[in-house]
């Protein structure tokens, strides 16, 4: 297959570290006005990873719902973050509870480094995910589209790189296609583009670069019509994978007539 | 016994384990994480472990997020 590396089966499902994702839309469980109309996104979306963060369990009032009554971790794959951590101590604490908490060794590593961009500290990321790698935990972790880096989380023993598209939550879009091509060719690990989608063409792009995967939460939870985007996302997602696999034509400056000159008057 | 337990101070009735704070608070054990003056204690250990005086515990679960 063209692109293979080598993490691709006969049925083209995604597999990280031997777990193997049947959708390559993979979404966020924030912002949703309850957890019914999480609920319902997520099934339109098709998506079976869904990511979750850490937080306290509320002790004062003990009838709130929670999350996981409404999304069955024996459905999905459930993705833990280290969201809200600016330390390397704080991402790690977050990321031994998580596991503690849930199922599997699978953590969304993030080391925020600015509150206003939630850009990532790379140098903080660097080294949180080198420690739980060797704790023996499937790293993926949040970064910049910054190639070097890529490649050095990579030698960290990251699962899996997540480069972001643009700011969380802005819904820019994928600002920077040719460092996201850069580190599709230069690390020998899937891909998943975290964080900028806006619609259902930032999407599209990100699958048509060669991106294994898509991480959406903002332009799912905020749309007008949450559960409608989820279903135009995971068209979008289908789409642009097939369109990468497909090989698309070269960009010319001129145009090539597609009906023949032969047999005119 | 006085602890604080999510930043709160709790006064527990006869909470002498993690099992019986989880039980007094009526939490699953089966989707919380418990931190207790920074050490996480595993679920095979909530029923055994000793809970003291001004402990620090944290008791986490997944929430929605991104």
């Amino acid at each position: 297959m063209q692109g293979s590396k080598g993490v691709r089966n006969m049925d083209d499902n995604l597999i990280i570290r031997g777990i193997e994702f049947e959708s390559r839309l993979w979404v966020g469980t924030g912002k949703y006005k309850d957890f019914n109309e999480t609920k319902m996104a997520i099934e339109a979306s098709g998506a079976d990873v869904v990511t979750v963060a850490v937080r306290r369990v509320n002790i004062i009032d003990r009838k709130s719902e929670n999350l996981l009554d409404y999304i069955d971790p024996g459905k999905y794959k459930i993705l833990p973050n280290t969201a809200g951590c600016y330390t390397v101590e704080d991402a790690l604490r977050y990321a031994r509870l998580a596991r503690e908490a849930g199922i599997s060794d699978l953590i969304k590593l993030e080391v925020i480094g600015d509150e206003k961009t939630l850009f990532p500290d790379t140098w903080g990321l660097l080294q949180a995910t080198e420690i739980l790698a060797k704790e023996g935990f499937i790293v993926l972790p949040y970064t910049n589209d910054d190639p070097i880096m890529a490649k050095r989380l990579a030698d960290a023993g990251a699962a899996a790189i997540m480069p972001l598209g643009a700011p969380i939550g802005s819904g820019l879009g994928i600002r920077n296609p040719y460092n996201l091509k850069i580190i599709l060719e230069t690390v020998k690990l899937p891909i998943v583009v975290d964080a900028g989608v806006g619609t259902a063409s930032d999407a599209a792009i990100a699958m048509e670069l060669g991106c294994d995967a898509v991480l959406i939460n903002t332009a799912i939870a905020g749309a007008k019509d949450p559960i409608a985007m989820a279903e135009a996302m995971k068209h979008a997602v289908i789409a642009g994978r097939l369109a990468y696999k497909a090989g698309r034509i070269p960009k010319k400056l001129y145009a090539t007539a597609s009906s023949p000159i032969e047999g005119m008057l | 016994m006085k602890l604080i337990v999510n930043g709160e101070f709790f006064e527990t009735s006869n909470a002498g384990t993690i099992t019986d704070l989880l039980n007094e608070l009526s939490i699953d054990p089966g989707q919380v994480a418990v931190e207790v003056n920074l050490s996480i204690i595993r679920k095979s250990d909530h029923s055994t472990f000793r809970l003291h005086e001004g402990d620090k515990v944290e008791i986490v679960n997944f929430v929605g997020g991104g």
